[in-house]
């Protein structure tokens, strides 16, 4: 059963260096406190899987926590580049990072046969493409009923899984809508998973497209209002687009990063903290 | 080589022109699977105006999107909320798209070349860039699997190349049988829409060739923009520049 603890103490006992970590989300429900929880943790060598590395995965990267990348799409979506990811690719800086590359196809499939507990998943997919020739992971199976060529991809199953959710029930049962990408697969692909949510409620309400993670297939439970925060909560926040915008800026250069993460990450003890930090014009709007 | 044009009184830019030429590929009522950036602005550019029934759907899940302010990236809340379903993403690109239920990608790229394959991946060697792009995302499926595939980027000879550094999707690979030979069901990229003109694949040889120059722009602009010697379509039009109606409804999009 699902376990509600505080989110230092979660991340404290169930992310460890050397772990493969996916913290996904895709555009919404992104899980950015946790990640600043795993930076003033000062977590090494972390595998970090995500299809959609964006400024969380930038600040890990650039906070020297990972050694290794497996991704689908990696920037600043509407906004422009990942400055800290491309240092790292580019010039080793902080240090050099492996990258495993795959098309979101892939890493969905990836997700799935993890979720499905199969050994790799097929996908029509990487035909034709320099993908299939640098990435190992991508290799070709004959379907044994029609002779056609297929792609496949080995099981994701990363030890620790993160995501964020509007909200849980009392029994820690957890669900999420809106956009809900590949969070349910990343879940149940993993050994362990941490839930961050806007709230506890007594009954979820029937959402047209809702995701019900029942408590037994979920770690921990973290409430974390606005934890998704410069990403967006549909029904609890807008995404605040100008973060994006201004993270242009703070990550183009080395000093000014290392400048922004000592005073707003490291510096802050928790999300809360972490908020108050910023200046109010970059914080978007909470919905009523 | 200008960056606007000009009718009489109205004046619009390069990229404006760009995005109406895009839009005016989208016919009404097809099922489009709409890439980041310049694509998803000419997708919502062609609903509201000469194809109000088109089917948008984004990679992040949102079938029959029909957002009221543009959305500022693939997984906005205005796609979610206004689409008709919104499905887990393995699902998108599985039933939806791997199954071949879509009639267009619309794709941006870094770099294109003669036969449409498109690099997003690095430019420079992979294993030691000089830039580093996103990468693939949902991009080599969708080139892949939709019955055709339109193509829309800004025209230079940095784009617009001879050889790909990478090829991260696959348009006709290196001519007339590469698809077939690879197994690929839709038939790759059919147009390909810059700031300067438009070019489509010549079904021969499998070649893009210039059809259009957008008003203002000459064909010998297109030619030097272009990294590979560009071949011409027998009599090459002019794009008709944006309609009053075109360029409001452009101009009316605010980002969410």
């Amino acid at each position: 059963m699902a376990r509600f603890t505080k989110l230092r103490d979660a991340i404290a006992e169930h992310v460890h260096d050397g772990d493969m970590v996916a913290l996904e989300g895709f555009t919404h429900l992104i899980p950015f406190a946790a990640g600043h929880e795993i930076i003033r943790q000062h977590r090494k060598n972390l595998t970090l899987v995500r299809m959609t590395p964006d400024i969380i995965y930038d600040q890990l990267i650039g906070m020297g926590c990972a050694t290794k990348l497996i991704f689908s799409w990696a920037g600043n979506p509407g906004a422009g580049s990942l400055h800290r990811f491309r240092d790292a690719v580019e010039n080793s800086y902080p240090h050099a990072i492996e990258i495993e590359e795959h098309s979101h196809a892939g890493m969905a499939t990836g997700y799935q046969a993890g979720a499905s507990g199969l050994p790799f998943g097929v996908l029509r997919g990487y035909a034709g493409t320099d993908l299939a020739s640098i990435t190992p992971t991508i290799k070709w199976v004959t379907c044994p009923f029609t002779n056609e060529t297929l792609a496949a991809v080995p099981a994701l199953r990363p030890d620790v899984a993160i995501i964020c959710a509007q909200q849980a029930d009392r029994d820690g049962n957890v669900t999420l809508w809106g956009i809900t990408g590949v969070q349910k697969e990343a879940v149940l692909s993993s050994k362990y998973s941490i839930v961050l949510v806007e709230e506890v409620v007594d009954a979820f309400l029937p959402h047209t497209n809702g995701v019900v993670l029942p408590s037994w297939v979920v770690g921990d439970v973290v409430v974390v209002p606005r934890g998704s925060y410069p990403s967006y909560a549909q029904g609890y926040s807008d995404r605040a687009n100008n973060f994006y915008a201004y993270w242009e800026l703070i990550s183009h250069d080395r000093d000014q990063f290392s400048t922004w993460m000592d005073e707003h990450v490291l510096g802050t003890s928790d999300h809360g903290e972490f908020l108050s930090s910023l200046e109010p014009s970059l914080l978007g709007t909470i919905d009523v | 080589m200008s960056n606007t044009g000009t009718n009489d009184s109205v004046t619009w830019t390069s990229d404006e022109m760009m995005t109406v030429a895009a839009a005016r590929e989208l016919t009404n009522g097809s099922v489009c699977f709409v890439g980041i950036g310049l694509p998803s602005t000419a997708a919502n550019l062609a609903r509201a105006t000469h194809a109000p029934d088109v089917v948008l759907i984004y990679e992040s899940g949102c079938i029959g999107a029909k957002p009221e302010k543009l959305p500022a990236s693939i997984g906005d809340g205005v796609l979610s909320e206004s689409a008709d379903a919104v499905v887990a993403v393995p699902e998108i690109f599985t039933y939806w798209l791997q199954a071949g239920r879509i009639d267009v990608g619309f794709l941006g790229a870094a770099q294109v070349d003669r036969f449409g394959n498109i690099n997003t991946t690095v430019v420079g060697e992979y294993a030691s860039p000089k830039v580093r792009l996103p990468g693939a995302g949902g991009a080599p499926e969708i080139a892949t699997s939709c019955s055709k595939v339109i193509i829309t980027l800004r025209h230079s000879p940095r784009s617009m190349v001879e050889k790909l550094d990478f090829i991260t999707s696959v348009g006709h690979g290196d001519g007339p049988d590469a698809r077939k030979s690879l197994g690929l069901r839709g038939a790759g990229p059919q147009a390909i829409i810059t700031d300067l003109g438009i070019l489509r694949c010549d079904q021969t040889t499998s070649e893009f060739v210039l059809t259009n120059v957008h008003l203002g722009v000459d064909v010998a602009d297109v030619v030097a923009a272009t990294g590979w010697p560009l071949r011409q379509a027998k009599e090459v039009e002019v794009t008709p520049p944006p309609t009053d109606e075109e360029l409001a409804t452009l101009r009316s999009f605010e980002k969410a």
